[in-house]
């Protein structure tokens, strides 16, 4: 007696076959296709999240100690607060002027007393790059500035202030030019270049006045 | 037009300031008021647009004429 053959494997109706993949084709695009959209917009709004991070950044050097180059630094350093960025600037040899409040010479040493004395004593007192006509160059600025409804320079610093722009005096130029912190507006912090390049890898926009 | 929520008056300001003043201003304000700003600043109204689309503060209305006039909503 031969073995029963085993039973073939019933092949289905193709009709029912291609009813059934019609079905599954449609659950299945029914159930991805939702979870496909919804990933798609959690990636676009992911990026979008780190776009947003990075543009809101601002880091500003201000090297510069001249009337015209702070001037500029100063408002665009407000005018990006105002755009809801965030900013630092971070002030290092001629600029560290921008920062002062007043001059001491106690505890310096001769060279730092000579670099001190050669300095502007503050904002209200730097020299403009060009035409500066032994100081009667800003005079005019000034008078301009007045007439064409422009903020001075010790206001437009005010104005940081209370913007909270972030203002970093570099420690090692301070050495250098002979400013010691007491001179300096209390609101301010120290840093480094580490400091600064920490920001600027980070910004969207990195500016060297 | 319903009044303005707030006034701020930037005649005679000029770059920055307005911006500034308006971006101080609108921080205090509730999502939905309006600001009513004038200013004489020749850079004013390419300030507010740029100002607007950044911070995403729809301009609802822009006009020019003894004085720039903008009405601002806080979104």
């Amino acid at each position: 007696m031969s073995r029963p053959a085993i039973d073939p494997i019933p092949e289905f109706d193709p009709k029912l076959e291609a009813l059934v993949e019609q079905i599954v084709d449609r659950k299945l695009a029914e159930a991805l296709g939702d979870v496909n959209s919804r990933l798609e917009d959690a990636f676009s709004r992911l990026k979008e999240v780190e776009e947003a991070s990075i543009a809101q950044r601002v880091t500003i050097v201000v090297f510069s100690g001249d009337f015209d180059r702070l001037i500029a630094a100063f408002i665009i350093a407000n005018g990006a607060v105002a755009m809801g960025m965030d900013v630092s600037m971070y002030f290092t040899f001629w600029g560290l002027t921008a920062l002062k409040k007043e001059t001491k010479y106690a505890g310096k040493s001769i060279a730092e007393k000579m670099v001190s004395l050669m300095m502007p004593t503050g904002p209200g007192a730097v020299g403009t790059s060009r035409l500066n006509f032994l100081g009667v160059g800003p005079a005019f600025f000034k008078m301009l500035m007045d007439q064409n409804h422009v903020e001075t320079l010790p206001d437009l610093i005010e104005v940081a202030k209370d913007l909270e722009v972030k203002m970093i005096a570099c420690q090692m130029s301070m050495g250098v030019m002979g400013i010691k912190k007491e001179e300096l507006l209390d609101e301010i912090e120290y840093g480094g270049v580490a400091t600064y390049l920490g920001d600027a890898s980070d910004s969207r926009v990195t500016l060297f006045i | 037009m319903p009044d303005p929520d707030q006034t701020l008056n930037c005649q005679g300001l000029n770059c920055p300031m307005p911006i500034v003043k308006i971006a101080k201003t609108i921080k205090k304000m509730e999502s939905g008021q309006t600001l009513e700003v004038t200013a004489t600043d020749p850079a004013f109204q390419a300030d507010l647009n740029a100002w607007s689309k950044k911070t995403r503060n729809p301009i609802v209305e822009f006009s020019a004429e003894d004085v720039l006039r903008a009405l601002i909503q806080k979104a």
